[in-house]
């Protein structure tokens, strides 16, 4: 019965050939544009993930284990035609006074789907421990032995083979180093390895996302509103609110964005909550945000103020809300929609440079630039490389973004080829 | 053009003014200042500091007079040159911005025509190219380069350059060059090191220029002018350079506007990456650790820098676009 209906429905559309609505053109020219179609769908995924990031995250994002510090990405591996994890014992370097680790094959798990794990609460109603994939504690595999012989230890990234002390280093540490016991610890999933405190950095990038995706969305909106109201306003009434409006957008844009952003965010009390100082960051943003919106909005308002349809709204007695609000934003909308979508990758960036530098949400709050925080000295970034990953889904999110606006902007401008 | 001149000085002494109220402000905002840490460290290290002590320090320092007060105080000194002093650093502000000033403008103006010159070429060529393997690299390459952050493509080189080319990197000189007197040496070693920064700023500013120069020549191309050149028999490059190229430009100049701020913007977050002596490092630590006056200062040379290259773009706006000054004037 739907299918007959929805063809039915096509078939309707196919007849009025003609009379395809504003929005309809728009999409046609949009859908045509495959790569914009690509970054949508890339950026569809990505809020799907954010959304379920819990679930889909090993681990939760605060889950410390001191045993696993820097704990390179694990190997996965497979035994008996399964995916599996060895496990990491630790050797306490005696000179560098660091952990190195070792592959222990002898107490491999595998990789299972749908494991028990730690307990999060999905859309903040839901209390579980199911997570999409993980490696439980249990005896070891049963194929495991016959890997172990095959396994070497993976040198610590810390000692390169170029180190010209280190056939020393290990004479040295045969002959008279103690012995430190090797701790053997239970095999851990980490995929793209783990941070300082021994959290995995993939659990902790996925639940990043959800503040670092939807800043912008957040920040762009607030942008939006008070850009509309500013703008519409200043091109529609005109005159010295008009010369208020633009002295005060003036002024804002003199400030370089980053310093202005940079001093906002120093003023902000730093004893909040974390959803306090999420809000407080997209305000931030937003504060900076709305002027070129008004800009271009009050441009707009202010080229349709003089067209003929405007004055016959007037003569029929329209309030000047009504005018605004029914006949010229709607006008502007597929407009806005554009600068708001060119809009959202500047906030997310600036969320993230402003975490990066320590001024915009901080730990524990988990967001990409506060991950990136962590990859912020040279020696650590050399040693532990796998920080930089968080970096990755940033510059997926803005080049996915800029892509899907410019694909719109094509696609509302109906005079583009 | 006189009348232009004085009317956009006017605005700007305005912008300046409004600009030095509303930082001031928004740095005086936050409640404490760099004294209690220094009162802090003080009691620390086992000096016995009384409340009149207290009272007398921020007396001296104006902390407890009422924010206008502050703000006339401060801007009445700032415009003889004196920005006040330092918590942190012990010393005048005007000591302390001035080198990091010149090296922040130096990077900026540099990167800039840098990014001029790369992009009008490549812009010119990915337009008359359209729709080729090259058009796509270099749109692909304008994609990567404002998607990329800049404190990310800063960490990025300066790993590859101490993993790869093995240099010793961050600042802007070697150990045994920082206090040296400037050497065809020195200049050298300074040029082994500015090349990071100078890379990170050109690709953000090249990409957005590429972005709109193509855009724009594509527009131009289009016109009835460029036919009737074309169909009078002019060689194609002449058509392209002479009469399309000339009128695609000034959007160009217009651009400065934009590409400006985020110049700035990206120097001070490289220079921090990158441990620079320029004003992005200070002016953060400043506001972290509310050191008010230096805050200010910095905020607003920033702006002022902003401003005065607005300035500039319309002037030479005008000069390239008669439309414009008969418009004004």
């Amino acid at each position: 019965m739907v299918t007959t209906a929805a063809a039915r429905a096509t078939e309707f559309d196919e007849q009025r050939g003609a009379e395809i609505s504003q929005w309809g053109l728009i999409w046609r020219r949009f859908a045509r544009n495959r790569l914009s179609v690509w970054a949508g769908y890339v950026l569809v995924a990505m809020y799907a993930t954010a959304l379920f990031a819990p679930f889909i995250a090993p681990y939760a994002a605060d889950h410390i284990d001191t045993n696993h510090s820097y704990a390179p990405p694990t190997r996965v591996r497979f035994i008996d035609g399964w995916p599996a994890v060895c496990a990491l014992s630790q050797d306490l370097d005696p000179f560098l006074l660091k952990w190195q680790y070792a592959d222990d094959c002898s107490q491999a798990r595998p990789i299972e789907v749908l494991v028990r794990g730690d307990t999060y609460v999905l859309f903040g109603l839901v209390r579980t421990n199911l997570h999409l994939f993980g490696v439980t504690e249990g005896p070891p595999m049963a194929g495991a032995s016959a890997l172990e012989v095959h396994a070497t230890p993976t040198p610590a990234r810390g000692a390169a083979s170029s180190d010209p002390l280190a056939a020393f280093r290990i004479q040295q540490s045969e002959s008279i180093a103690p012995k430190v016991e090797q701790i053997r610890n239970a095999p851990r999933l980490y995929l793209f390895g783990a941070d300082q405190q021994g959290r995995d950095v993939l659990s902790r990038i996925l639940e990043g996302s959800r503040v670092s995706l939807t800043v912008g969305l957040v920040g762009v909106f607030l942008s939006l509103t008070i850009g509309s109201v500013m703008g519409a306003t200043s091109g529609y009434v005109g005159g010295s609110w008009d010369n208020v409006i633009q002295r005060v957008i003036e002024v804002i844009r003199s400030v370089p964005t980053l310093p202005l952003w940079a001093a906002i965010a120093a003023a902000l009390p730093r004893t909040t909550t974390v959803v306090q100082r999420y809000f407080l960051i997209t305000v931030v943003l937003s504060l900076v945000g709305w002027t070129s919106l008004a800009r271009e909005l009050r441009g707009k308002v202010m080229a349709y103020r003089t067209l003929d349809y405007i004055a016959a709204a007037r003569l029929a007695g329209c309030s000047d809300l009504r005018i605004i609000l029914s006949h010229m934003l709607p006008n502007a909308a597929s407009h806005i929609i554009v600068v708001a979508t060119l809009a959202v990758p500047h906030s997310i960036l600036g969320e993230t440079t402003l975490s990066f530098l320590g001024l915009g949400m901080l730990p524990p709050a988990v967001s990409w630039g506060v991950l990136l925080k962590d990859a912020q000295q040279l020696d650590s970034i050399l040693i532990h490389p796998w920080m930089l990953i968080p970096a990755i889904p940033v510059v997926l999110t803005v080049a996915a973004y800029f892509l899907l606006g410019d694909g719109l902007r094509d696609a509302v401008d109906p005079y583009s080829s | 053009m006189l009348t232009f001149l004085v009317r956009r000085l006017a605005s700007m002494a305005l912008v300046v003014a409004l600009v030095s109220v509303l930082g001031f402000i928004l740095i005086e905002l936050p409640p404490g200042s760099a004294l209690d840490t220094k009162i802090a460290q003080l009691r620390q290290s086992g000096g016995e500091i009384s409340q009149e002590q207290i009272n007398a320090l921020e007396d001296l320092y104006g902390l407890r007079d009422p924010v206008h007060v502050k703000f006339t105080k401060w801007i009445t000194r700032a415009v003889t040159g004196d920005f006040g002093h330092s918590f942190t650093m012990d010393m005048p502000v005007s000591k302390l911005i001035w080198s990091r000033l010149g090296f922040s403008i130096g990077l900026s103006v540099f990167a800039l025509c840098i990014s001029w010159g790369i992009s009008i070429p490549l812009g010119v060529f990915s337009a008359t190219h359209r729709h080729t393997l090259p058009d796509y690299v270099i749109q692909i390459m304008q994609f990567l380069g404002v998607a990329i952050p800049q404190f990310l493509f800063a960490l990025v080189l300066l790993v590859f350059s101490a993993s790869v080319l093995g240099q010793e990197v961050g600042t802007l000189f070697s150990r045994e060059y920082q206090n040296a007197p400037w050497s065809l040496a020195k200049g050298l070693d300074f040029l082994s090191h500015v090349w990071i920064p100078v890379v990170v700023l050109i690709a953000g500013g090249t990409a957005s220029l590429t972005r709109i120069m193509r855009a724009n020549l594509l527009d131009v191309l289009g016109q009835q002018y460029v036919q009737t050149a074309r169909s009078k028999g002019l060689h194609e490059t002449r058509v392209i350079w002479r009469h399309a190229v000339r009128n695609a430009l000034h959007p160009l100049v217009m651009a400065l506007g934009t590409t400006l701020p985020t110049l700035i913007s990206g120097e001070v977050v490289i220079s921090i990456v990158l441990n620079l002596p320029t004003t992005g490092p200070l002016y953060i630590r400043a506001l972290i650790q509310k050191d008010m006056y230096l805050g200010v200062t910095f905020l607003i040379m920033l702006s002022m820098l902003l401003i005065v290259g607005n300035l500039i773009a319309d002037l030479l706006l005008a000069w390239v676009d008669p439309r414009v000054r008969l418009d004004e004037s």
